[in-house]
């Protein structure tokens, strides 16, 4: 059992959840992810480490509330106890001196990334730092960013603040740095990977993303977080979750991170959770991979079984 | 042990045990055979012969006292029956329903001339249900510490038996799991329609009354590496069974509705995707669900499908007679209603517009001449394609060895295949204080064999921290067999 010290909203739909895991807190590095349950019944799920503190023995991790497991781990407090945290799993991030890196997030990743540009910085990099989301108060962790890294960007949907548009318009940034780029790397919702990979291919940079697949037990077992690099069967859980954005089939990505939707759902309808808007339906519709902010209207559209012979 | 019995005229006629008829176990995920009642438990176990060379017990891995015990079962005394089997097993309930008997204790039977072989597995798991049964279970004395620690990183049954027998003399033991769950493939993977998750917790609540120390969720190679863990214990046993499961590679495997064998039966074991949504982890229900391969895995996985509403069929691209599986297996499938199609070779899948398999393409085979293995390769036949609609597939034809170990431990010997290297007697690695054995050593393989070779590790393990060389105490230089018995015998005194 493992006792939560924190775990509180930080902005709309995405929260903070702290708890005591020793093991993995002393052996933590950045890039890597832990799996939790956060039931007895539940399922195990991955979440990338945001933090850590390997004096204490906590690790830290940023959620986006978008099914069952996240809903029930959002409404978890202090003083409770998950069943299951297990890791540090995965690959760390390749961290050294690569000159100037643009460090690109969106949603979850705008925490994930932190422990990556803390370790850039560490190695001597110049690192600037792009954040993303549907409107400016959707923002978290800036101030941390902005005493640590070297230039902080905004895209919004809205315009509300930086760059109105999407993650697409990351050219422009880079234009405007003044220097060259030597790496790019993405963290954040497989919508958010993509874009960012494709507007970086024609300029020829570097691009790593850290993919987020369907996973069971994160030790190259089942076999469920497979994902085509290069034409290659890559299983991310131990191969990864690191690959080199030019080269994953995002096509597939998307699919077979789909593969439970119709049966995620069930819950939440049986459970009345209208108002909770499914965040792989909410991505396909807004193009966009942030929360859904409060105020919209509640899941206006269920998702339909894509597939004959599926229980729905 | 064996009395002297007058000559009486062979009874060749194995008990068969009672099970859910196919119609009903079909719809449902409890255990299909209800195991021997007593009176027919007793009168199979008469049927022995009490052989002086009792070949039985060469060909079970562990050793047990088979006609010992099976005289106790006769004799009704069924205490003393479990607690003979204790002596050389801790697992009973577990091997006597998933041996594969037939090429163990029962194949090497007297009686298996008639095919009447002795029913041994099925005696087994009565014994271990009787003392169940009686809610009291009998525990051993421990010796004193012995000053020494072992971790065992794995909790599969080579893990377990490795923990127990280790508890039992004397050595604090603390077992590594990577899961949630102690158990290995016992719990993620046989279905609970043949061994209950029930009976491995069982045995899993007795190892720790015994004492051994528990350390579910934490993963060796990941969150601790063997070195860091070589700094407190003075001897590490590894047991990290399979990992990595094989795709034929092939066109269409990442299609949505292509599983791995350990995908699907994780998900409905280990995660319990059978009552979902209670439990949160879902497991789609197909129509047709082809099942690719022919070991106890596939039929597990087809049975499985069968239980969840689909048409499940076997592809498999050798014929009847080679089928890997437990012959009982293969019975209990067909009699469910499981199609087979044998000598057919899945050649590509294709996807509908959304990314899921909607149909397979196979190629008829015939066989021809053996290959290396002895059995007749099968050879494709020109012009035999054809197109079959599915919606799911399920892919069971095997896993390479688990990597996290072997890639982070240096000088730690690897085979080709990336299985660790280990004496076949002692369990010993190129490494000094680490042992493996079971399925990290030897690929796919079986419960008893892991076991066996947890058993050896043990002794070995043993031998070494009371300051032997891990050859068992005394042995000049350890030649085989000799070392081996040795090292059992010890075991004998120890465990009793
Ligand atoms: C390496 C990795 C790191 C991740 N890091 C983070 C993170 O830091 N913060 C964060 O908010 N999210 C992260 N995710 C995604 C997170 O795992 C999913 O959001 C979570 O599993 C959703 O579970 P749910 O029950 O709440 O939602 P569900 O309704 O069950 O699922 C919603 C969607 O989440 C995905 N999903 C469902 N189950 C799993 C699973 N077992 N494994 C992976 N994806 C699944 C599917 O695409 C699904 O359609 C990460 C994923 C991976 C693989
Ligand atoms: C579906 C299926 C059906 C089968 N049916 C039969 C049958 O009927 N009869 C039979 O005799 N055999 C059967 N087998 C084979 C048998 O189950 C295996 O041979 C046996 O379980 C091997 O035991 P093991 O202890 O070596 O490994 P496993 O049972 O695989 O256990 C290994 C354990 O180690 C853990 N682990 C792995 N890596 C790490 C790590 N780095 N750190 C910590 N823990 C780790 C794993 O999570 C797992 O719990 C079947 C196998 C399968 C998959
Ligand atoms: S453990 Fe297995 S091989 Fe040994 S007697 Fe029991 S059923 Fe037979
Ligand atoms: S070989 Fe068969 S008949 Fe002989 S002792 Fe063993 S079980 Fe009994
Ligand atoms: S999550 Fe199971 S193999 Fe990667």
């Amino acid at each position: 059992m493992f006792r939560i010290l924190a775990c509180r909203m930080i902005v709309p739909n995405m929260h903070i959840l702290t708890v005591e895991a020793p093991a993995v807190a002393r052996e933590v590095q950045p890039g890597q992810f832990i799996i939790i349950r956060a039931e007895e019944e539940g399922e195990r799920i991955p979440l990338s480490v945001s933090d850590w503190d390997r004096e204490r023995g906590t690790v830290t991790t940023i959620f986006m509330s978008i099914g069952r497991t996240t809903h029930r781990l959002a409404r978890l407090r202090s003083g409770e106890y998950l069943p299951t945290v297990v890791g540090p799993l995965g690959n760390a991030s390749e961290i050294e001196h690569f000159g100037t890196v643009l460090l690109l997030g969106g949603c979850y990743g705008i925490g994930s990334l932190y422990p990556i540009a803390r370790a850039l910085k560490e190695k001597g990099n110049r690192v600037f730092v792009v954040i993303e989301a549907r409107s400016s108060y959707l923002f978290y962790w800036e101030d941390r960013y902005r005493m640590l890294v070297d230039g902080v960007h905004h895209i919004t949907r809205d315009g509300s603040k930086g760059i109105k548009g999407h993650i697409g318009r990351v050219p422009e940034i880079l234009a405007s740095l003044g220097e060259p780029v030597d790496r790019v790397i993405i963290n954040g919702c497989t919508f958010c990977l993509k874009r960012g990979s494709d507007a970086t291919r024609a300029l020829g940079i570097t691009t790593i993303v850290d993919l987020n697949p369907i996973m069971i037990d994160g030790t190259g077992m089942c076999g469920v977080c497979r994902v085509t690099v290069g034409g290659e069967t890559k299983f991310a859980c131990v191969q990864g979750p690191e690959f080199d954005g030019h080269e994953v089939d995002w096509e597939e990505l998307s699919q077979r991170r789909k593969t439970y939707m119709a049966e995620e759902v069930i819950p939440l309808r049986t459970s009345k959770c209208e108002e909770h808007m499914h965040g792989e339906e909410h991505e396909r519709k807004e193009k966009h991979g942030q929360a859904a902010a409060p105020g919209e209207p509640p899941g206006r559209e269920r998702k339909q079984p894509q597939h004959t012979g599926e229980v729905s | 042990m064996a009395e002297k019995k007058e000559k009486k005229p062979l009874d060749l006629n194995r008990r068969q045990m009672p099970k859910q008829p196919p119609e009903v176990r079909k719809y449902n995920f409890n255990e299909v055979a209800f195991g021997y009642p007593e009176d027919v438990a007793v009168e199979e176990a008469k049927r022995c012969i009490m052989c002086k060379k009792a070949r039985c017990v060469q060909n079970c891995p562990v050793e047990i006292d088979i006609p010992a015990f099976i005289q106790a079962v006769a004799d009704r005394n069924f205490a003393e029956g479990i607690r003979i089997i204790k002596q050389k097993n801790c697992l009973p309930a577990i091997c006597g329903r998933v041996c594969p008997q037939e090429d163990q204790c029962e194949k090497t039977c007297t009686l298996v001339k008639k095919e009447g072989q002795l029913a041994i597995g099925r005696l087994e798991r009565f014994l271990a249900d009787w003392e169940a049964r009686q809610g009291h279970v009998e525990m051993p004395d421990i010796p004193e510490w012995t000053g020494k620690n072992v971790a065992v990183v794995g909790g599969g049954p080579a893990g377990l038996t490795v923990a127990g027998d280790l508890i039992l003399r004397g050595h604090r033991v603390t077992i590594f799991e990577a899961l949630h769950r102690l158990g290995g493939v016992l719990v993620y993977g046989i279905p609970e329609f043949r061994l209950p998750k029930e009976i491995v917790n069982r045995e899993v609540e007795y190892l720790k009354r015994l004492g051994v120390e528990v350390h579910t969720d934490f993963v060796v190679g990941k969150t601790r590496t063997i070195d860091s863990l070589l700094e407190e214990y003075d001897a590490i046993f590894v047991g990290s069974g399979a990992g990595l499961p094989w795709f034929m590679n092939i066109p269409g495997e990442n299609l949505n509705g292509v599983y791995s064998a350990n995908e699907y039966l994780t998900r409905l074991n280990l995660m319990k995707g059978y009552l979902f949504p209670t439990y949160h982890t879902p497991i789609k229900a197909h129509r047709r669900v082809a099942v690719i391969g022919g070991g106890n895995v596939a039929m597990d996985c087809a049975r499985s499908a069968l239980r969840l509403g689909a048409e499940s069929r076997i592809i498999y691209r050798r014929s009847r007679e080679e089928l890997p599986a437990r012959f009982e297996e293969v019975e209990n499938a067909e009699e469910e209603g499981v199609i087979f199609d044998f000598l057919t070779l899945p050649l590509r899948y294709i996807g509908d517009e959304n990314g899921w398999v909607k149909e397979m393409v196979i190629q008829k085979m015939e066989l021809g001449e053996p290959d290396d293995s002895g059995r007749r390769r099968p050879v494709p036949i020109e012009g035999s394609e054809e197109t079959w609609p599915v919606d799911a597939v399920v892919c069971a034809i095997g896993n390479s060895p688990n990597p996290l170990i072997g890639t982070t431990t240096p000088g730690l010997k690897l085979g080709k295949k990336g299985n660790i290297e280990a004496d076949e007697e002692t369990g010993m690695t190129s490494r000094e204080k680490i042992w493996a054995g079971g399925d990290i050593v030897t690929g796919a393989a079986t419960v008893i064999l892991a076991m066996g070779a947890g058993r050896k590790a043990a002794n070995s393990i043993h031998d070494y921290l009371m300051g032997g060389n891990g050859h068992g105490n005394g042995a000049d230089d350890g030649s085989g067999a000799n070392t081996a018995s040795d090292a059992n015998a010890g075991a004998d005194q120890n465990t009793t």
